[in-house]
């Protein structure tokens, strides 16, 4: 059975490898010190989407982000390995959004897909850690959601089974499709790039990206309709501008406060025998340990 | 009309740790709000539930008791809160941040277009002044939780929609009982006028859920080891000091993503957050997210190589040299002195 896939994914800034330069010296995140990345668990969703392909021959994989025009860049990093299209959610009405009017506006998307079979998208995404997304739109378009997988065992019968990962052990379900599925940071590593398709694909645009090209140039993107990436506003979705954005979000940030962590007074020591053996007295003569 | 409700996990006819320090840290916002705390129960094999959760101070239990609603799958669950919450209308709504409650509270939060804050540090009650729309509104919930990898914390409030939802992990709350012979009252829901037949299609094949083998969370001396570490096999050096040192075993997110040790022993916003009297950092970096799951620890020694290490601005000692050299030293010398 070929199966209509669609990932979810997210630009991000690379919050893992914060290093020195990543902040100000008055405390302040220096965004321009993080890279832009394809969020990981998004990866490991795509891996588990290449997986279905590869054993459900036929099917395709649409990659849909909401961002700024610059989120192309993960379309682009998607069809490398192996992924057959992609949509950028990008306007203004958009920006400020809540975890509810993010899952909005990609539930406007995913029904705008129309046609599509299983909803796969990472757990969480790095810069705000709360998984809510998924669950989300899997509520928003009244289908079953299945979180935490580590992998997706088999399709048959119109059914998904799935391996979960869970704080204390694993889980296997079945889930009637359509239905969204999270994939957690403990399944397969995304597989690398492809050189054949970063070849194919590594001049594919979106119409923001086609700006001030040649009429010659534009002429070949429609010889190539592999290489036009899609860009969607609020209106192409049909999207309810007080339910995104700013406007659509019931939670608001009420204060930010940057962490500053104080450096403390400390005592240096060297791995020397009588240094270790001073700190481990001093350690018992305190009551620390023993 | 006026409540506030915890979601209460159960296992085994266990409630979860996380409820219940959920339940602690809610009898004290509901008595700063002057409003009753209740407990949900969802599951199957109810009876007797509400004597693990009234010493907590529960005004009421909620039950709702079908052998179809355990092990816990999203839908079924999201229709009772969903259903519960319209007609209740509580202020606010508790739960863990769990694989459970981080599953279920997205999908009633979306039903009920109420907003949620996902794995909330601290959770306090006070006024917000919207000044561009000139309003003002009493006794918010603010919700305050870490954001952009640690780097920032942010105070999220929800002024219009209700309930106010927040989620919390395992441990960064205090679990104490309100007062051991507390009564509240227990209310036992219909599940046939919470849940319909056509909910229930995801289907539980198989589930292997272990007790959690590692206590860090209640441990007061705590051996943790980085991608520093280097490899799994290097671990069983700090497993040896802990064994020593009646210690627990912790491990950085890097250290537990390059699959060096179980999950469960991760220390930092992702994992758990600890307190423990001595915390002995080996071969951690210091990334700012793992320092904010162990900044309060009496006692912060540091193993690195790297004298520049981040973690080493927090620690009390930083001996700077290889784990491998350090540790066994450790091992020999309290073995040597603590007779």
């Amino acid at each position: 059975m070929s199966l209509k896939i669609v990932v979810l994914a997210k630009q991000v800034p690379d919050t893992r490898n914060v290093g020195k330069d990543a902040m100000k010296e008055d405390g302040t995140i220096n965004r321009a010190a993080l890279p832009a990345i394809f969020n990981p668990e998004d990866l490991n969703a795509l891996e588990q989407a290449l997986q279905l392909k590869e054993q459900n021959p036929g099917s395709t994989i649409t990659l849909l982000t909401m961002g700024p025009p610059r989120a192309a860049e993960i379309i682009r990093e998607g069809l490398f390995r192996g992924a057959d299209g992609g949509i950028v959610l990008t306007d203004r009405a958009f920006a400020g959004a809540d975890t509810l009017a993010t899952s909005y506006a990609l539930s406007c998307a995913v029904r705008k897909i129309k046609d599509y079979d299983i909803i796969l998208g990472g757990r969480q995404a790095i810069d705000g850690d709360t998984a809510q997304v998924g669950p989300q739109v899997a509520e928003k378009l009244g289908i079953p959601q299945v979180t935490y997988a580590e992998q997706i065992l088999k399709i048959e019968n119109g059914k998904a089974t799935v391996k979960r990962r869970l704080e204390r052990g694993v889980e296997t379900v079945t889930v009637p499709l359509p239905a969204v599925i999270t994939v957690n940071g403990s399944a397969d590593e995304c597989r690398p790039r492809n050189a054949k398709l970063v070849q194919r694909y590594k001049y594919a645009k979106t119409p923001s990206e086609k700006q001030g090209l040649s009429e010659e140039c534009l002429k070949l993107y429609e010889e190539r309709p592999a290489l036009n990436l899609y860009e969607w506003s609020v209106n192409d979705v049909d999207a309810d501008l007080t339910q995104v954005g700013l406007a659509g979000s019931p939670t608001k940030v009420k204060a930010v406060q940057n962490v500053v962590f104080q450096a403390k007074e400390s005592k240096q020591l060297t791995a020397a025998d009588n240094e270790i053996e001073d700190l481990v007295k001093e350690l018992i003569a305190n009551h620390t340990i023993g | 009309m006026n409540n506030l409700i915890v979601y209460c996990e159960i296992e085994d006819g266990i409630i979860a740790d996380v409820s219940l320090e959920l339940l602690t840290k809610g009898r004290s916002l509901a008595n700063q709000l002057n409003c009753k705390l209740e407990a949900l129960v969802i599951g199957s094999n109810l009876d007797g539930v509400e004597k693990q959760i009234f010493p907590y101070g529960a005004d009421t239990v909620y039950t709702v008791d079908d052998p179809r609603l355990y092990p816990y799958t999203s839908i079924p669950h999201t229709s009772v809160l969903v259903h519960l919450f319209k007609e209740q209308k509580p202020q606010v709504c508790l739960m863990g941040a769990t694989s459970i409650g981080r599953d279920l509270g997205p999908r009633v939060s979306s039903s009920l277009h109420s907003g949620l804050t996902a794995d909330c540090t601290a959770l306090e009650i006070g006024p917000h002044e919207d000044k561009k729309n000139n309003k003002t509104y009493e006794n918010l919930l603010y919700q305050i939780r870490p954001a952009f990898g640690g780097n920032i914390v942010a105070t999220i409030v929800n002024p219009e929609c209700r309930p106010q939802m927040a989620t919390v992990r395992e441990g960064v709350m205090k679990k104490e009982i309100y007062d051991p012979n507390y009564k509240g009252e227990v209310v036992k829901l219909d599940p046939k006028k919470y849940v319909s037949d056509t909910d229930f299609v995801v289907e539980v094949i198989d589930r292997q859920m272990e007790k959690s083998k590692a206590n860090i969370k209640g441990a007061s001396i705590i051996v943790a080891g980085g991608y520093g570490m280097g490899s799994k096999e290097n671990f069983d050096m700090l497993f040896d000091l802990a064994a020593t040192l009646g210690a627990e075993v912790g491990a950085s997110r890097a250290a537990v993503d390059a699959g060096f040790v179980e999950h469960d022993r991760q220390i930092g916003q992702t994992g758990v957050t600890v307190r423990p009297k001595l915390y002995i950092a080996c071969g951690i970096s210091g990334q700012i997210q793992h320092i904010a799951g162990m900044q309060d620890s009496s006692i912060i020694i540091s193993i690195n190589s790297d004298p520049n290490a981040p973690i080493n601005t927090i620690a009390d000692y930083v001996i700077t040299g290889t784990v491998e050299e350090v540790v066994p030293k450790l091992i020999k010398y309290y073995k040597k002195n603590s007779k």
